[in-house]
């Protein structure tokens, strides 16, 4: 990371070379003509995989906080049903859980007649709610195993100190455990985003149009099998590119002096 | 530890595994989903269904050595160029678009390609009659091509298989469903396809919905092709196809 | 038991779980061994790859280091989906083509070994940066004094390097296990009959979704739980002798 001289190096020099003349080579000898007919739908696919992301991600986090919570000093009761959401979650497939989710529930409606004439039926007709609805309870499975270590890891002497200043708990929580929790996962919530991005691409399974599904039109379309792939893999590396390089400078925000 | 070392490694795994597979095998890609009643895998693991009894006459007459492998539809193509599989029998149509791709054998059935929904719905199979609605078909098929060209005014949805549009089409996801007849009338005629019925057939464009259904080959692949049409030919002179057909279905679903 | 059964209303689920037809038991068990066997296979694949992959990034020379480099950092930026796909097919594609270009002729490649090799590429980026982590983590001085006795490098990772990073490696290779259980799942898609496929065929065939992704999701979970037992069991073995992590943290 000290930028321009350290890839100057002799060495580097050649291999960006070679991933040059790769470069030109694909962009000369493979197919590239379908690219401005599918690009308008390329575009709403990266829309859909990008706000997919988003929105589960924050979902996700807001549900894996009380998760956390549970399991660190909740009671029994909620801290046995909190670690076994956590560990069905997370040892199960994902693709299994979407699909169950999906065509599990599909499979009860026209038992109960009442559902189609509800005022949720448009939403249930769509595929998104699902997918939406799988990767938030996916992310907050495993964000809550990551928050339970981080709410047992902020010192104690903290909070014992502020309970003898007499801070209400909620304010102790708001103010103190949570923010220090949230420091103590900002390390590794870049990476657990970018696997949420890698976990994206099942939800085309399901019949939502994302970037993923746009690229098997393509194939579908055209036979043309290596070139979007190719394209598609690209895409997701900017992408987690770009998640990583926001986390970090969300965590250099904060003080940087730590332990 | 270099690439190359790497790869030889990944070869001799490869070759390790594979040494008990013939070469002279052909493997025969079916779509790897239930496609009732020409293929479906049965509780006992078997695939069933008239396309499996096809492929098995089909090859006895040709003296090939055939082995079923299951492969997911949307890259049943792809497999075979890439040399996973060495022909496809999987209904597919032979269209025009295919052929630059793959090479076919002589058709082995044909049927029209029609449009199911609701029976409470009054849909004509026609671009005004779906106007508005919801129409899910499976990916990769001529109906997938059928659809956006002429159902511009619907909202298509696109399906990996067409079981699962079946499966929506049931939940009350999907309006309609464009699918192959003969594979239709089987879903009417179960218990999750009681709610729906057959609207009529779509009109036809060979351009795009084919000339009928053949055995899918690598480009160039003559002595296959070659042993494949022997094959159907023979089946289809000698009353075979006839009488497997005549256990599944009341009326042919082959012509000239 | 059948009145067990009869009070629960679960007659229906029994027989249609049951392992010999018209039931489909036998199916998902046998998709389970699939998924299993492929598990392992691309689980071994990842540690070898891992363990080359380690010591390249380590010692390596620089033009080693960088190719690791690129190809860790892509293998764990671009999703599992995407990367099975192409590996599957373009893989497949350059082995035969490889294959006859040395005179081989065609090899055949089976689902299993296509699957295993697919996910042990996979495998191997994550094995790479956890054996990184623990070889860095084995105190230097240990493999400096094996050196000192004049102990081969085959013999000091034997012996010295692979006992002792092994209490620093298990916990992530738990969890990079769990990961091969659970990504077997993604060959659904390109149509390998594994579990979930299996699942998914015999939901669709007889439309009872719930109770075969349910029964799936069971055997998917008592997977991890008892991968987990096992886990902690090689944990507690490899960490003997050494003093509790928990006083030190690391």
């Amino acid at each position: 990371m000290t930028g321009l001289k350290s890839l100057m190096q002799p060495h580097r020099l050649v291999l960006m070379a070679l991933f040059g003349a790769f470069v030109l080579w694909c962009a000369l000898s493979m197919r590239w003509d379908w690219l401005p007919k599918y690009a308008p739908l390329a575009l709403q696919g990266l829309w859909t995989t990008l706000w997919i992301l988003v929105v589960t991600t924050v979902l996700g986090f807001l549900l894996a906080v009380p998760l956390g919570l549970a399991q660190a000093i909740g009671p029994w009761y909620l801290s046995a049903p909190a670690r076994i959401f956590c560990t069905v979650i997370r040892g199960t497939p994902l693709l299994l859980q979407i699909w169950l989710l999906y065509y599990g529930l599909g499979s009860l409606f026209p038992q109960f007649p009442w559902i189609r004439s509800s005022e949720l039926w448009p939403y249930l007709r769509q595929a998104w709610p699902y997918a939406v609805l799988a990767l938030t309870l996916s992310y907050a499975g495993y964000e809550g195993e990551v928050m339970r270590g981080a709410f047992s890891g902020v010192a104690k002497g903290q909070l014992e100190s502020a309970r003898s200043f007499g801070m209400p708990r909620f304010t102790m929580f708001r103010r103190i455990w949570l923010p220090q929790a949230i420091r103590n996962v900002l390390p590794t919530l870049g990476g657990e985003t970018i696997l949420q991005l890698k976990a994206t691409p099942l939800v085309a399974t399901i019949t939502v149009v994302e970037i993923y599904a746009v690229s098997s039109r393509v194939r579908a379309d055209t036979f043309i099998v290596y070139e979007p792939l190719l394209l598609l893999a690209l895409v997701y590396m900017v992408i987690a590119a770009l998640i990583g390089l926001a986390f970090k400078r969300f965590e250099n925000m904060g003080p940087t002096t730590r332990r | 530890m270099s690439m190359k070392t790497l790869m030889a490694a990944g070869l001799s795994l490869a070759a390790l595994t594979a040494g008990a597979a013939q070469a002279d095998q052909v493997k025969i890609g079916i779509a790897a989903e239930p496609y009732p009643p020409f293929a479906s895998l049965d509780s006992s693991g078997t695939w069933v269904g008239w396309e499996i009894e096809v492929i098995d006459a089909v090859c006895a007459a040709a003296e090939l050595d055939c082995v079923l492998t299951p492969v997911a539809w949307d890259g049943i193509i792809p497999s075979l160029t890439g040399q996973q599989i060495d022909a496809i029998m999987a209904s597919m149509s032979i269209t025009e678009e295919r052929l630059k791709t793959i090479d076919f054998s002589n058709p082995y059935y044909n049927t029209p390609a029609v449009i199911v929904a609701d029976k409470s719905m009054d849909i004509a199979p026609t671009p005004e009659g779906l106007a508005g609605k919801i129409v899910g078909i499976q990916a990769s098929t001529i109906h997938q091509t059928y659809a956006q060209e002429y159902f511009k005014d619907a909202e298509i949805r696109v399906y990996q298989t067409q079981d699962e549009a079946n499966q929506d089409l049931f939940a009350g996801r999907i309006d309609a469903t464009q699918a192959d007849s003969i594979a239709m009338a089987d879903f009417v005629g179960s218990d999750a396809g009681a709610c729906c019925e057959i609207k009529g057939a779509v009109a036809n464009d060979t351009a795009i919905l084919g000339l009928g259904v053949g055995a899918a080959i690598r480009k160039g692949d003559a002595d296959l092709q070659a042993a494949l049409n022997s094959g159907i030919a023979a089946i289809l002179a000698d009353g075979t196809h006839e009488a497997i057909t005549a256990r599944f279905f009341n009326a042919s679903i082959y012509s000239e | 038991m059948e009145l067990i059964l009869e009070t629960l209303g679960l007659t229906e689920t029994a027989a249609l779980l049951s392992l010999s037809p018209p039931g489909w038991g036998a199916n998902l068990l046998r998709g389970l061994a699939n998924s299993l066997q492929i598990a392992l296979g691309a689980f071994g694949m990842g540690l070898v790859i891992g363990l080359f992959g380690a010591y390249g990034k380590l010692y390596g020379g620089p033009i080693l280091r960088d190719l690791l480099a690129i190809y860790t950092t892509v293998i764990r930026a671009v999703p599992e989906l995407v990367l099975i796909l192409i590996l599957y097919y373009v893989g497949t594609d350059l082995i035969n083509k490889l294959a006859q270009f040395m005179g081989y002729g065609r090899v055949e490649i089976s689902g299993v070994v296509a699957g295993i090799w697919v996910l042990g590429i996979v495998q191997g980026a994550y094995a790479t940066e956890i054996l990184r982590g623990a070889i860095q983590a084995v105190p230097p001085g240990q493999i400096e004094a094996a050196r000192a006795y004049g102990m081969p490098a085959l013999l000091t990772l034997r012996r010295v390097t692979v006992p002792a990073l092994m209490a620093f490696a298990t916990p992530g290779l738990a969890n990079l296990w769990l990961i091969a259980t659970k990504d077997t799942a993604l060959l659904a898609v390109v149509g390998f009959n594994e579990l979930t496929l299996e699942t998914k065929q015999a939901a669709s065939s007889t439309r009872s979704y719930f109770t075969f992704f349910l029964a799936a999701g069971g055997l998917y979970l008592m997977v991890t739980l008892c991968s987990g037992v096992v886990f902690a069991r090689i944990e507690k073995w490899a960490r003997r002798g050494q003093p509790s992590l928990r006083q030190g943290g690391l």
